[in-house]
């Protein structure tokens, strides 16, 4: 890579005061107000907790190595599914993105010094950090096995683990995701730099608004749902016990009124990253810009509509079961048009072949399978025969690992730069996607043949015929594994050993590659003023 | 917008505070009051009453702009889209009559 006189171009030029070198002290680091300094927390943070849950799914697949229950008992393989779900939804994937490349990016596209509210900023990292001392007292302290989903009657009366210390975490979890989503909102509202309409912003910003909206209509159900919960279970109020006049069924109305909204909390983010990632690797405007802008708001609205399809094989009744699966289908529609957009965006581009090609091309595959498989399950009769199967589970880690955690490997890839100043080596880039993109289908491939044969989900011992398939998902999780691995060797050796990184490694455009790498405290030396619309990559000539 | 900013006064807050007393003691007392039917109706009637009070005035959306009406009336329809939705499951479970929407009889 030719960097050596743009590296000297970029030291000529850099401010010497960056946020990274601007206060070297803890206290500069966890008093701070800079939303670049806070995402850079919230990496550190979630980094931890991928790979604890990463710890959790490794187990799970070790145990499925055999037919029989012989790694742990059917107590511990509970607690250990549960706690991977948990981490892994709650304090991994609903931050992944906006907190960390959301944070701190949506100030500097928008063309602002800082999110609206910088202290709410530092106190969502707190709260998050809280949640997860939390959560890891419920995991050290025995363990909790209701699932990610903490369905009654059993999280409320039955199960004997510390069903009220998780979902306490978890209700926590949600207040740091509100209180990002509103900064998020408030920002893009009120502080976007002159010229920059509604219409410029990058794609990216557009599906943080949309997340955000997400958090704070929904996030307040699910921690209320949990206070639920936990008072039914702690002082014996009856919301979802029959004995006591409640419905077990409400409380899956309440859950997934959250809970499916927030898949969507844990795909759009990645959305956005994909947007800027396409036009960068094509060299083009995203095509349909405003189609792709307006299925995020779509998406996040939509999404409030569809979560009975959960429940089809609840007690729920036929008629609204009807109800949810048309709708399901209509959301897949925007879905469907930005994958659609990025193909089209590519169609004739000219295609960069780095890193971040590797990635898109991963990201679409996986996610595209991931989507489609959605309406298999949207169809009432189908999912009768695949409700609660390994086909679910492959289903949905299609999207939330192969999209939002591609996204977040993706982007963390694309704007290393401009987050450490320092380049890495872009072989070892894209030997990390395709590690990813192999040990992914590997993985989880398998998992959908096993669910359409009928291995259920969330059991140990399964009958012999089953074996095979158990085998090939567990190795291809060790690749996985070896896949997220990799990066984190290179890319920390790069913060240390890396070539500097001049503004805009990649010629791509958005503000960001207009300051520094990496950016001064304030964003910009000058507040810049927009002109043009985003992605304004140059003609291409159209044939 | 600054003109609209300006927070309630000392007064409205002891008044708030004053009729929220009141609705509360009116919950107890209707709690024992056997009103049929309307039990729910009128203890959750006194409940939203409650809940608009506090929104108007302790937390500043009847000063504020209009950005925040229009973020405050969004969490209000999709409040009243979980309850349609879930309701809508509750009201059709009996219409086929097989075995599954007995449980609720
Ligand atoms: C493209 C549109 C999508 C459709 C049509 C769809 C449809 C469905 C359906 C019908 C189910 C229920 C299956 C069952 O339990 O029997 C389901 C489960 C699930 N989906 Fe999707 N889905 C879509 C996108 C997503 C996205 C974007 C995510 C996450 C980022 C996601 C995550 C999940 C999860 C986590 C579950 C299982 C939850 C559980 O029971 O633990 N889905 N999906
Ligand atoms: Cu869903």
């Amino acid at each position: 890579m030719a960097i050596t006189e743009q590296d000297v171009q970029a030291s000529e030029d850099a401010p010497s005061v960056n946020y990274l070198n601007n206060g070297y002290g803890l206290k500069s680091w966890l008093l701070t107000k800079d939303h670049k300094r806070i995402a850079v927390l919230y990496i550190i943070s979630i980094s931890i907790f991928f790979a604890l849950g990463g710890l959790f799914a490794s187990l799970v697949r070790f145990e499925l190595m055999t037919p029989e229950g012989d790694l742990m008992s059917s107590d511990t393989y509970n607690k250990v599914f549960s706690m991977h779900g948990i981490i892994m939804v709650f304090f991994f994937l609903v931050p992944s993105i906006p907190a960390t490349i959301g944070n701190f990016l949506v100030p500097i596209m928008v063309g602002a010094k800082d999110l609206a509210f910088p202290r709410i900023n530092l106190l969502s990292w707190y709260v998050y950090v809280v949640a997860g001392i939390l959560g890891t007292i419920a995991v050290v302290g025995g363990g909790v096995d209701t699932g990610w989903t903490f369905y009654t009657p059993y999280s409320s009366t039955y199960s004997n683990s510390n069903v009220i210390l998780a979902a306490m975490a978890a209700f926590m979890a949600g207040f740091s995701s509100i209180l990002t989503g509103l900064n998020f909102v408030v920002t893009i509202h009120t502080m976007r730099a002159p010229g920059m309409t509604w219409f410029r912003l990058p794609l990216f910003v557009w599906s943080h608004y949309a997340t955000s909206i997400i958090m704070l209509l929904g996030t307040p159900v699910i921690a209320i749902t949990l206070v639920l919960l936990m008072l039914e279970r702690g002082f014996g109020f009856g919301f979802f016990d029959p004995n006591l006049g409640g419905d077990p069924v409400l409380f899956q109305h309440l859950f997934w009124f959250y809970s499916h909204p927030a898949v969507y909390i844990m795909i759009l983010p990645s959305m956005g990253v994909m947007s800027e990632m396409v036009a960068a690797v094509a060299r083009k405007r995203v095509f349909g810009y405003e189609f792709v802008a307006f299925s995020s708001v779509a998406i996040a609205i939509l999404g409030f509509l569809v979560w009975g399809h959960h429940m089809f094989v609840s007690s729920q009744s036929t008629y609204a079961g009807m109800v949810f699966s048309i709708i399901t289908f209509l959301v897949a529609v925007p879905s469907a048009i930005k994958t659609f957009n990025w193909t089209a965006t590519l169609y004739k581009g000219s295609i960069v072949y780095d890193t971040s090609m590797f990635y898109v091309y991963g990201y679409l595959g996986l996610f595209l399978v991931g989507g489609l498989t959605g309406l298999f399950l949207s169809s009432m009769g189908l999912d009768i025969h695949l409700h609660d199967t390994y086909f679910v589970v492959a289903h949905f880690h299609y999207i939330m690992v192969g999209g939002q955690v591609m996204g977040y490997l993706g982007g963390m890839h694309f704007w290393w730069p401009k987050i450490t100043g320092k380049m890495f080596p872009d072989i070892c880039g894209k030997i990390s996607a395709l590690l990813v993109f192999l040990g992914f289908n590997f993985t989880f491939f398998p998992q959908f043949i096993l669910g359409y044969m009928g291995m259920p989900r969330r059991y140990h011992v399964y009958p012999e015929e089953f074996q095979i398939l158990n085998v090939a998902s567990s190795l291809g999780a060790s690749l996985l594994a070896l896949g997220y691995l990799v990066p984190g060797v290179y890319l920390t050796w790069s913060i240390f050993k890396g070539p500097k990184a001049p503004d805009n490694p990649w010629g791509a455009k958005g503000l960001e590659w207009e300051t520094t790498s990496p950016p001064p405290t304030f964003n910009f030396e000058e507040t810049p003023v927009v002109t043009e619309e985003a992605y304004q990559y140059g003609q291409i000539e159209e044939h | 917008m600054a003109d609209d900013h300006h927070g309630p006064t000392v007064r409205i807050y002891l008044a708030v505070f004053a009729s929220l007393m009141f609705l509360t003691a009116l919950t107890v007392w209707v709690a024992f009051q056997d009103l049929g039917m309307f039990n729910d109706v009128v203890a959750l009637g006194i409940a939203c009453t409650k809940a608009t009070i506090v929104i108007l005035f302790f937390m500043h959306v009847k000063y504020a702009s209009r950005l925040t009406w229009l973020l405050a009336g969004a969490g209000i329809l999709f409040l009243l889209i979980l309850f349609a939705f879930a309701m809508a499951d509750y009201v059709s479970r009996g219409w086929l009559g097989m075995p599954a929407s007995h449980y609720l009889q």
